[in-house]
C-alpha cells in the first residue's frame, strides 16, 4: 500500500522545515496520528527514533520508526523497527516567490500476510491517502497562519519603535 | 466470510476462579448408564487434549502475519473502535480484566486482540485465558499461538511472572451467555479468583469494558437446567448450555460449532488501572473491590450504551 499528498504553501522552505522535522509538532497537523514521541533523548536527524501510531480503520498502527534520511531543508525519510513495514518520507522543494511544494508519501504492508494482507491494503489506502491529505492541508494552514503571525508582529514592533 | 474464521480463532471465554480438580468423579452419582459412561468417556478425551500452558508456544511472527485478516474482520464486520489503549501501563506485567459477551464467537476478543498488538506491537508478550473446551476443540490449535492458553489460576500467575500482560474474562462461560435482554450488564457471577490473583502477583488490574458483542446474534438463554441436568458441569467445568437465534442455524443449542455473528459496531473502553494496594491498603478486602471493580464496569457499559442508538447498527 503506498498513498502521498502534496500541498503548495506561501512560506519558503525552511519555514517549512521546521515545522515537518520537529516531533514535537507532529500531533498538531498530521492527521490520524495518535502518537509521535521520542524514543530517547537524542538529537533530532539522522538515526533519531520515534514511536508513532496513525489510526487506520479500528486499529492504531506503526510502532517505532528510525530517521533513514535527513538532509535540511529537502529531505526527511524514516522506516519502521517494529510494527507494520513502513516506509516513509517528507519531500520540499522550492518554487518561485518564496513558496514551497510540500509531498509526504507512506508506503506500508505486512510482508508475508497473503491474501488478507493483499485485501487488507486495498482497503486501507483510501483511508491513509485521506490522512495524508489532511496533513498537508493542515500543515498548509498551520505554515501559513504562524507566518502571517510573525509578519504581523514584526510590524507592529517597527510600528512601536517609529512611534518611541 | 473470513470474519467468521477471525472471530472463532480468537475465542477466549476463560475464566480462572475454578479450584477444584476437574476431574470426573463427581458424575458418578447419575449411576453406570451408557449415556453417563459415554459422556465420561468424551470428558476423559477433552481432560487429555487440554494443553499444558506453554507460553512459549505464543509466536510474533504468526501474529503479525495474521493482523490484516483480524484488522478486516476488526474493521469491517464489526467497525471496532477501541478507547484507552494508553491507560495500559507501557511494560510489565498487568491483569486486564473485560466483560465477556457474544457466545463462543467472542466477537470483541478479536477486535480487542488486535488493538492490542497494534498499539503495543507483536514483540509485547500478551496472553489470554480461554475455557479448556476451546483449547481443546478441534482445529482451534492455532489460538496457542495467539498467546492464548487454558484457563486456570497456575496459568495465569505464570504468565504474570513472565512479566506479560494478561487478558481475563471472569464472568467466563456464564456471562457469555447471558440472555439478549441483559447484554448490558457485567456480570462475573461472583467470581473472584482473578482478585485474589492480582493481588499475590501484585499487578495492577486495567478494566476492558466493551459493548456490541451480544448483540452478533439473539441469545436467548444459558440453559444452565439443561447443563446440570446432562451433567456437562461436572464433565466438562461447563455450567451452560445456551440457546440462541444465530445464523446461519437459526435455533443454536450449544453453540458448541460457533455462528456467523451479525455485524454489530463493538466499541471497547480501557480505562485507568488500578493498583489494588495503593487504592485499597496494605491488607486489602477482596469483595469491597470485586464490588468497586463491578460498579465501575457497570458505570462505563451504561454511559456506552447511552450513546448507542440501535443495536447492532451502533
Amino acid at each position: 500500500m503506498r498513498a502521498t499528498a502534496a500541498a503548495t504553501i506561501s512560506a519558503p522552505i525552511e519555514t517549512v522545515w521546521d515545522v515537518v522535522s520537529d516531533p514535537e509538532r507532529a500531533l498538531s497537523f498530521m492527521s490520524g496520528v495518535t502518537r509521535w514521541e521520542s524514543d530517547g533523548d537524542g538529537p533530532a536527524g539522522l538515526g533519531a527514533r520515534y514511536r508513532m501510531l496513525l489510526r487506520v480503520g479500528s486499529a492504531e498502527v506503526g510502532g517505532l520508526i528510525e530517521v533513514v534520511e535527513w538532509n535540511p531543508p529537502k529531505e526527511l525519510a524514516w522506516t519502521s523497527i517494529t510494527g507494520v513495514d513502513q516506509r516513509g518520507r517528507w519531500r520540499l522543494r522550492s518554487l518561485a516567490a518564496g513558496r514551497t511544494q510540500a509531498e509526504i508519501r507512506l508506503a506500508a504492508g505486512v510482508p508475508g500476510s497473503g491474501v488478507t494482507g493483499w485485501i487488507a491494503e486495498r482497503i486501507a489506502q483510501p483511508i491513509v491517502s485521506s490522512h495524508l491529505r489532511t496533513t498537508v492541508a493542515q500543515l498548509r494552514r498551520l505554515v501559513e497562519n504562524e507566518r502571517m503571525r510573525t509578519q504581523a508582529a514584526a510590524r507592529r514592533s517597527a510600528r512601536g519603535a517609529h512611534a518611541g | 466470510m473470513a470474519a467468521r474464521g477471525v472471530a472463532g480463532m480468537a475465542d477466549t471465554n476463560g475464566h480462572i476462579d475454578s479450584d477444584e480438580p476437574h476431574t470426573d468423579d463427581g458424575a458418578s452419582g447419575s449411576g453406570p448408564s451408557l449415556v453417563g459412561r459415554a459422556m465420561r468417556g468424551v470428558a476423559r478425551q477433552v481432560q487429555s487434549r487440554i494443553p499444558r500452558a506453554d507460553l512459549d508456544e505464543r509466536d510474533p511472527d504468526f501474529i503479525r502475519e495474521r493482523l490484516p485478516l483480524m484488522w478486516l474482520a476488526a474493521s469491517l464486520w464489526y467497525r471496532g473502535e477501541v478507547r484507552g489503549l494508553g491507560n495500559i501501563p507501557d511494560d510489565g506485567p498487568v491483569l486486564m480484566v473485560g466483560n465477556h459477551s457474544g457466545g463462543n464467537m467472542t466477537p470483541d476478543t478479536v477486535v480487542f486482540t488486535l488493538a492490542f498488538n497494534t498499539y503495543f506491537g507483536v514483540e509485547r508478550a500478551f496472553y489470554q485465558l480461554a475455557h479448556n473446551l476451546v483449547l481443546s476443540m478441534p482445529g482451534l490449535g492455532s489460538l496457542r499461538r495467539f498467546g492464548t492458553v487454558a484457563a486456570s489460576p497456575a496459568n495465569a500467575r505464570k504468565a504474570l511472572q513472565a512479566g506479560a500482560a494478561l487478558l481475563v474474562y471472569p464472568g467466563g462461560d456464564y456471562e457469555v451467555h447471558r440472555p439478549f435482554w441483559a447484554r448490558n450488564r457485567v456480570d462475573f457471577d461472583g467470581r473472584k479468583g482473578f482478585i485474589r490473583l492480582a493481588l499475590q502477583e501484585n499487578v495492577p488490574i486495567v478494566p476492558v469494558v466493551s459493548i456490541g458483542g451480544h448483540e452478533t446474534a439473539l441469545f436467548l438463554t444459558r440453559g444452565e437446567g439443561l447443563a446440570r441436568l446432562l451433567a456437562l458441569d461436572r464433565l466438562f467445568r461447563l455450567k451452560v448450555l445456551p440457546i440462541s437465534l444465530a445464523l446461519p442455524w437459526g435455533l443454536n443449542v450449544g453453540d458448541m460449532l460457533g455462528h456467523l455473528p451479525l455485524p454489530a459496531k463493538i466499541t471497547i473502553e480501557t480505562l485507568p488501572p488500578i493498583d489494588l494496594k495503593a487504592e485499597f491498603g496494605p491488607d486489602p478486602d477482596v469483595d469491597e473491590i470485586y464490588d468497586h471493580l463491578i460498579r465501575l464496569m457497570q458505570d462505563t457499559l451504561d454511559a456506552l450504551a447511552d450513546e448507542r442508538r440501535l443495536p447492532v447498527i451502533g
